[in-house]
């Protein structure tokens, strides 16, 4: 980015103004839009301003893992694919990509939203496996937010297929009625610092130009599930409490929204 | 974090290996123990070993990746396949790959980078054996294996988890209570500048159970401090 820019952008913070207009803690507008990819079992669109994210859930059967045999599988995969921004590259997953995903997975299998024992169609022996697949299709910042958002509603549409027991064949062209209960809404809340201001759901422009980066993802409850930092500008504990404060007084307005879904 | 323990984790205010809520594991330091590293250290904390080596400053290779005005940090982190209780497997997995991510987050922050433009700086951490805490253990082994290596740092970086087990808010969990435990929150700062250069957190906490984990880590961050200094400056730790 430019210096005049970052400078712009800079100067702008001191006074507590944004580049694009909204204040510090101003979220941009979500759209929403599930069921757009007839060949998943699940899908969701998601646009946080600019931001583009789509996520996708398929269905297998596979062996349960030896530790949880009474429990179906979970992945989440997400990838900083070129085609969103002009910064991405190709090739084997980067170490931000592989963040993303985790990222992502942890807020929702650490906020149990999903029961696990539920995916569980014979104990030892078979079970489902829920895949979530993350794409931005045009990156403007906060790619985890979105990304949790669109996850999230994704697999609370998702329907699952016919399983034939005996065949241990998924006929993934008969779509049942069952889908999963989830017993949650984890929202994340990402918080970009830069000086000493705290913004929350930075665009692309403010991610390159921001010190240090809080994920951070509540419950229900208001408790918290997930966290991390990125970033190699350190914070202080002052501000890491603000952030978390911050993040639990948004996450509540998010899931109002999220559950008219 | 989702399992939950048929025997209780604390009994009496008291852990099942003996240590209150707000103790750390013994830890050892040692550093220069790899002798081909320009810098390099152990370090355990309780059953929890990691081994740090650096290579650097040196030259960035490919060249496209240097940056000019300061120097690029890379870091490897994996755990050896005997380190767990089921084999691992080798080589880079996605879990060893973030972790590696936010270890350069976390020492970067220490690190004088503008000093050594244009360089590399290697850290390569292997995880000996595992007992809960790995990642906090790899950072101080890698912060004092940086410091062994004189390069120059604001601060050493000192990395611990607290978290939540038996309805209890506990530092330093290990293995049981890891697994069993409700939340886990390794948090790494530079303790003389009180500032916090990793986070990660999965589980459940309140934000008052949150904060209270907080201060354990940082009360503590000292102690930490101090095993490191002494194997610098190689003295002996002194017994309390």
């Amino acid at each position: 980015m430019s210096l005049v820019n970052t400078e712009f952008i800079k100067e702008s913070l001191n006074n507590n103004v944004r580049s694009d207009g909204r204040k510090l803690d101003e979220y941009r507008d979500i759209e929403i839009e599930t069921g757009i990819i007839p060949q998943a079992n699940g899908s969701a669109r998601v646009k946080l301003g600019e931001t583009e994210v789509i996520a996708g859930v398929k269905f297998s059967v596979g062996k349960p893992y030896p530790d949880s045999a009474n429990k179906g599988m979970f992945m989440v995969n997400g990838e900083l694919s070129p085609i969103s921004n002009p910064n991405y590259r190709g090739g084997p997953p980067s170490p931000e990509s592989i963040e993303l995903s985790r990222v992502v997975d942890r807020a929702i299998r650490e906020s149990k939203t999903v029961n696990f024992e539920d995916l569980c169609i014979e104990e030892g022996e078979a079970a489902w496996m829920l895949s979530v697949d993350i794409y931005p299709m045009n990156s403007d910042g906060n790619l985890f937010d979105a990304g949790v958002i669109a996850a999230l509603l994704a697999i609370k549409t998702a329907k699952f297929p016919e399983y034939d027991k005996e065949s241990g064949k998924v006929a993934h062209e008969t779509r049942t009625k069952k889908g999963i209960k989830l017993q949650n809404v984890p929202v994340m809340v990402t918080i970009g610092k830069v000086g000493s201001k705290l913004l929350i759901d930075p665009t692309f422009e403010e991610e390159s130009i921001m010190e240090a980066r809080l994920n951070i993802a509540t419950i229900d409850n208001g408790n918290i599930c997930a966290m991390q930092k990125g970033g190699v500008t350190p914070i202080t504990n002052e501000e890491l409490k603000n952030a978390v404060k911050l993040a639990t007084i948004k996450g509540k307005e998010l899931r109002k929204l999220l559950n008219k879904y | 974090m989702t399992e939950k323990s048929e025997m209780s984790l604390v009994v009496k205010g008291r852990r099942i290996d003996g240590r209150k809520a707000n103790e750390l594991r013994k830890m050892t330091a040692e550093v220069g123990v790899i002798p081909q590293a320009d810098g390099s250290a152990k370090f355990s904390m309780g059953e929890t070993v990691a081994i740090a080596g650096v290579y650097g400053p040196k030259e960035v290779l490919p060249k496209h990746q240097t940056k000019d005005d300061r120097a690029l940090i890379r870091v490897y982190y994996s755990m050896l396949p005997f380190s767990t209780t089921d084999r691992c497997r080798p080589g880079p997995s996605r879990r060893s790959k973030e972790i590696s991510k936010v270890m350069i987050d976390a020492l970067e922050a220490a690190i004088i980078t503008e000093k050594y433009p244009a360089t590399a700086i290697e850290i390569h951490v292997q995880i000996l054996n595992a007992n809960a805490g790995t990642r906090t253990a790899a950072i101080n082994a890698a912060s004092l294996a940086l410091a062994n290596a004189g390069i120059e740092m604001r601060d050493l970086v000192c990395a611990v988890a607290s978290g939540k087990a038996d309805d209890t808010i506990l530092l330093d969990l290990f293995q049981p209570e890891d697994n069993f435990g409700q939340a886990d929150l390794p948090i790494a700062v530079m303790p003389n500048r009180k500032e916090i250069t990793l986070v990660q957190m999965d589980g459940d906490l309140s934000s008052k159970e949150f904060d209270e984990a907080m201060k354990l880590v940082m009360d503590s961050a000292m102690e930490i401090y101090e095993v490191q200094k002494a194997a610098l400056t190689g003295k002996k730790e002194k017994k309390k």
